[in-house]
């Protein structure tokens, strides 16, 4: 067994265990560090096939802003209390729901299972990514990624900060606080929808009247 | 001799848990970490078939995949607050009405 698979090997159940824990945990707190495991698993997973760039960026994004996000929002609210998960809301939810995990897992081995040409393409000296124009060395994964991102996916990449613009506004506004009970609509903002009314059904009106006239 | 078939079936038993997840637990919280497992065993189909297929271009993917979750959970959590703000300790059952 290579170095390689050993590692693989480890950090898998390392995800593993903390999947499980994240579905069995009460507690969200539980849950939510139990998370941590699993995407540190992956981290390292990542590193095992040398993916530098994305084993940093799943440690930074995931464990260090996404989760600590999940805390934040367990804490403030106070919903860390733990769950009682021996009552089942809906009978035979549990055993259903179990069923179609079990169904859903045995549908993808059977795809991985029957796909076998994905294996031992991979040439033989090991890796053949980019190599510099220059020098005709193998640049590192931080190039290569940097490379990709910047030329082939440069529109996908400024879409990217759209989208994350966009994202931030929504959150701003979605968690506003209103205070008090919900307010009435302004009653410029009624006579604004009035008139716009008034002057739809003026048109619609108007619009009959001359297919009328026409015919 | 590791290969992409290693990744491709770790990502199937993650997403396979994660989705069992979504369906059992009633706390919208935990629901959404259930879909970041399932996002991360996509992730980690991307990488294995990036290391297979000597192809740089899955790495791009999980990149775009990782700015896309981030965006998403942003966005879920906060209606998570509004929601929970109007009534306290709200489980999915209660969320089948989105108005307030």
């Amino acid at each position: 067994m290579t170095l390689q698979l050993f590692s693989f090997l480890v950090a898998g159940v390392v995800v593993l265990t903390g999947a499980i824990g994240v579905v069995l945990a009460k507690n969200p707190v539980h849950a939510a560090l139990f998370l941590i495991q699993t995407l540190f698993g992956v981290a390292v997973e990542f590193l095992v096939v040398e993916a530098h760039f994305l084993a940093a960026i799943q440690v930074i994004v995931y464990a260090g802003a996404i989760v600590i996000l999940f805390l934040f929002v367990i804490m403030l609210l106070s919903v860390d209390k733990a769950e009682n998960l021996s009552v089942e809301p809906i009978v035979g939810q549990r055993s259903a729901a179990v069923l179609t995990g079990s169904a859903l897992l045995a549908l993808l081995l059977a795809i991985i299972w029957s796909s076998t040409n994905l294996t031992g393409i991979r040439s033989a000296n090991g890796d053949t990514g980019r190599t510099d124009e220059l020098t005709g060395e193998i640049l590192p994964n931080v190039n290569q990624l940097a490379e990709s991102i910047f030329t082939d996916y440069v529109f996908a990449f400024e879409v990217t900060g759209l989208l994350l613009t966009v994202a931030v506004v929504g959150a701003v506004v979605l968690a506003r606080r209103i205070p008090g009970a919900l307010q009435a609509i302004p009653q410029s903002a009624l006579a604004a929808r009035d008139g716009n009314l008034a002057i739809r059904e003026k048109n619609v009106v108007d619009d009959a009247d001359t297919e009328v006239g026409e015919s | 001799m590791l290969t992409p078939t290693y990744y491709l079936v770790l990502g199937a038993l993650v997403f396979s848990i994660g989705a069992v997840g979504v369906l059992v637990r009633r706390n919208p919280l935990v629901m959404f970490m259930c879909v970041e497992l399932m996002i991360n065993s996509v992730n980690l189909t991307f990488i294995g078939l990036a290391f297979g297929l000597d192809d740089i271009g899955g790495q791009v993917a999980v990149f775009f995949v990782m700015v896309v979750a981030a965006a998403e959970v942003v966005v879920g959590l906060a209606i998570v607050v509004a929601i929970m703000r109007r009534r306290d300790g709200a489980t999915a059952d209660d969320l089948s009405v989105l108005r307030g």
